[in-house]
């Protein structure tokens, strides 16, 4: 077996604070090969952006304790030397941020914080950089970008903005780039722009992606594999289409049924999952989403309470993992759960 | 230019307000500028050689003119045809005649000021560097030894009244130990640059100690506060150094409030530091004004106090200014 691109195992990101540790990650393992996109989805405060911020290694030392291994492409990005690991970030590892606006600095030039970005890692002369970043607003679908480049980000729009970022993220040619809920500050109509132009890049850039976000929307429309999130662990975790297809976890089934579907049948509940997500200093005994989960009560006894369920394989493929004691839990989804939020789908079977 | 308009706008308002007030004090100008031998006569010509006997807004008319065209003290044009001599023109922008110097205000504080702005200079440039310096060190070290050591001391060093500080560098610095010589103001025509700073050293620092500790709470606050933005993370994953970060990205976001206190800190010791020109015996604008106080000398009291005014008018136009700069998304109308 080779070694893949990017391997994540065991990877935790603890908080002390004065109330208790906050297990913000507690665990995770996922891998992810070049020109392939990982979507991590979750709730707000599942875990998902800590996770990603501790691969580019952006947690202080003071505040967080980051165990675990990332290896990418076999070095452990967690054992390197700060100054080692400060040479990867932007040029290896780039990060595009939810906020775009706050995300650039107020004060310099949307293209000096690009061509900034560039220098950093290649001596080259200003001019060079500058010659180079207007090639990259140019690329990212920036119009007049030799004007735009001495523009402030505030002269900026929402959508305009996100594409300088992503300029600013993959001017060096990353191979494995993070997008933190790229798409969640901007107009719905900018967003499919964006994630048009995200997987235009990719396939360019030949880089693996990580796409961190709640809305499933962007999941079934860039990702090929999916990680479920809650509270800092993977619930579940398979190839995207299997995964949306034949969710076996009760958690994810809350997240299809949130989601309104447009095109197809108006006539459909939308169900809010019950409850919030659950503190990360003590989170809940057993199986974390169980008082929230309305299925608990199909597995025997006080299992879901007490013991927390492993990530197996599900029901049916070996790669399709869950974290669930429910025994069949592909039969309830297609037999309770789908008729509900997707009656016309059933109809049609 | 909307600014400058106000600020005129400012000032004038002002001067009425010191001028009514002066009036309306118990205290009797004409007696204490009449001098000693007084006699009801001679209280007489004074009162009408200083303008005194006409109504209070008549006299402010008079002063405002005196600025824009200047005046003759006194303004009597049949004494300045029969003895030139006795009376003193002060040439516009003329701020009042000190009849107890026997000198315009003008030349009093021409004297002065060399002093205060001086003083002034030297200790923005002391206080301001070490205030950013310490700052920066405290919130790159935040919660640590060293950030609880800066913020302390500097706030025990606030806690000392000025005149302690002092009178406890003049004894100690200049004269037990002899570090420095003992201070007395040069100009730089006197002593060089060399003299004009070392002797300025002193009473410098007791004005920038002062200062020091809210700056280095302000510079460690504003730092901590954009060290947390979301831009700071931004820089961080482009790769840039630590150092980098802090110094291009953190600080240039803090620049603003801080040059905001700057300004008007800076203004407003322009106007004189009393305690320290007192205890370190500088004839500065301080000075004059403790001097002027205790002689009734209202005349230099009123040019003092616009003076003051209108450095600070001044200082916030240039900060205004200066924010533009700065902060591009700040367009002046």
């Amino acid at each position: 077996m080779t070694t893949p691109f990017l391997s994540v195992q065991d990877l935790k990101v603890h908080f002390p604070t004065p109330d208790g540790i906050v297990k913000a990650t507690d665990g995770l393992s996922f891998t992810l090969e070049k020109g392939r996109t990982l979507g991590i989805v979750g709730e707000s405060g599942s875990g998902k952006s800590v996770s990603s911020s501790a691969i580019l290694g952006l947690h202080r030392k003071t505040s967080a304790q980051v165990s675990g291994q990332i290896l990418l492409e076999g070095t452990d990005l967690l054992q390197i030397s700060d100054e080692q690991m400060r040479r990867k970030r932007g040029a290896e590892v780039a990060m595009i941020f939810q906020d775009p606006l706050s995300a650039m600095h107020p004060y310099y030039t949307v293209g000096n914080q690009i061509s900034e970005a560039y220098r950093v890692h290649h001596s080259v002369s200003k001019k060079a950089a500058r010659t180079r970043t207007i090639e990259m607003l140019d690329r990212v679908g920036i119009p007049q970008p030799d004007r735009r480049v001495d523009d402030y980000p505030h002269q900026f729009s929402g959508g305009m903005r996100q594409r300088a970022m992503i300029a600013m993220a993959l001017i060096n040619n990353p191979s494995l780039l993070i997008a933190d809920e790229p798409t969640t500050a901007l107009d719905v109509t900018v967003q499919a722009q964006i994630l048009d132009l995200l997987q235009d890049l990719q396939r360019e850039f030949e880089s693996a992606v990580i796409i961190i976000t709640h809305d499933l929307g962007v999941i079934a429309e860039m990702a090929d594999e999916v990680l479920v999130m809650y509270a800092g662990r993977a619930v579940e975790y398979g190839m995207a289409k299997e995964l949306m297809t034949h969710p076996e976890m009760p958690y994810t089934w809350g997240l299809l049924s949130s989601v309104p579907d447009v095109a197809g049948d108006t006539s459909a509940k939308l169900i809010p999952i019950p409850g919030s997500p659950p503190s990360l200093l003590n989170t809940p005994s057993g199986c974390a989403f169980h008082p929230r989960c309305t299925h608990s009560a199909k597995v025997q006894g006080d299992l879901c309470r007490t013991v927390m369920p492993e990530l197996v394989p599900g029901t049916r493929t070996e790669s399709h993992l869950k974290r669930c004691h429910l025994a069949n839990p592909d039969a309830i989804y297609e037999q309770e759960v789908l008729p509900e939020i997707a009656p016309d789908l059933v109809e049609e079977r | 230019m909307r600014r400058i308009f106000i600020g005129i706008v400012l000032l004038l308002a002002l001067s009425l307000m010191t001028f009514f007030l002066f009036f309306a004090s118990p205290v009797d100008v004409t007696r204490f500028a009449c001098g000693k031998n007084c006699t009801p006569e001679k209280r007489a010509t004074t009162e009408k050689a200083l303008g005194y006997d006409k109504p209070v807004l008549e006299q402010w008319t008079d002063f405002l003119k005196g600025i824009v065209v200047g005046r003759d003290y006194p303004d009597d044009p049949e004494l300045q045809a029969a003895a030139p001599d006795v009376v003193t023109h002060c040439a516009a922008p003329c701020f009042g005649y000190s009849q107890v110097n026997a000198q315009t205000v003008n030349q009093l504080i021409k004297e002065a000021a060399p002093v205060s702005v001086s003083l002034a200079l030297m200790a923005v440039f002391i206080w301001v560097l070490l205030g950013v310096l310490f700052g920066l060190l405290a919130a790159v070290t935040k919660g640590s030894l060293i950030d609880r050591g800066i913020v302390g001391l500097t706030l025990v060093v606030y806690a000392f009244p000025t005149f302690f500080v002092a009178i406890f560098l003049l004894k100690y610095v200049a004269i037990k130990w002899q570090w420095l010589p003992f201070p007395q103001y040069e100009t730089i025509a006197e002593g060089g640059i060399g003299g004009w700073l070392t002797n300025l050293i002193l009473p410098a620092t007791t004005l920038a100690l002062f200062y020091l500790a809210g700056y280095v709470r302000i510079t460690r606050a504003f730092v901590l506060e954009s060290l947390s933005e979301d831009y700071i993370r931004t820089a961080t994953a482009k790769g840039l150094a630590p150092r980098k970060v802090l110094f291009k990205h953190a600080l240039r976001a803090a620049l603003t409030p801080l040059v905001t206190m700057i300004g008007l800190d800076f203004a407003s010791l322009l106007g004189g530091a009393i305690i320290t020109e007192t205890v370190f015996s500088y004839h500065g604008l301080g000075a004059l004004a403790v001097r002027a106080n205790v002689s009734y000398d209202l005349p230099v009291l009123i040019g003092l106090l616009l003076l003051a005014g209108a450095f600070v008018i001044l200082a916030n136009i240039v900060v205004d200014v200066l924010y533009a700069y700065i902060d591009p998304r700040v367009r002046l109308d």
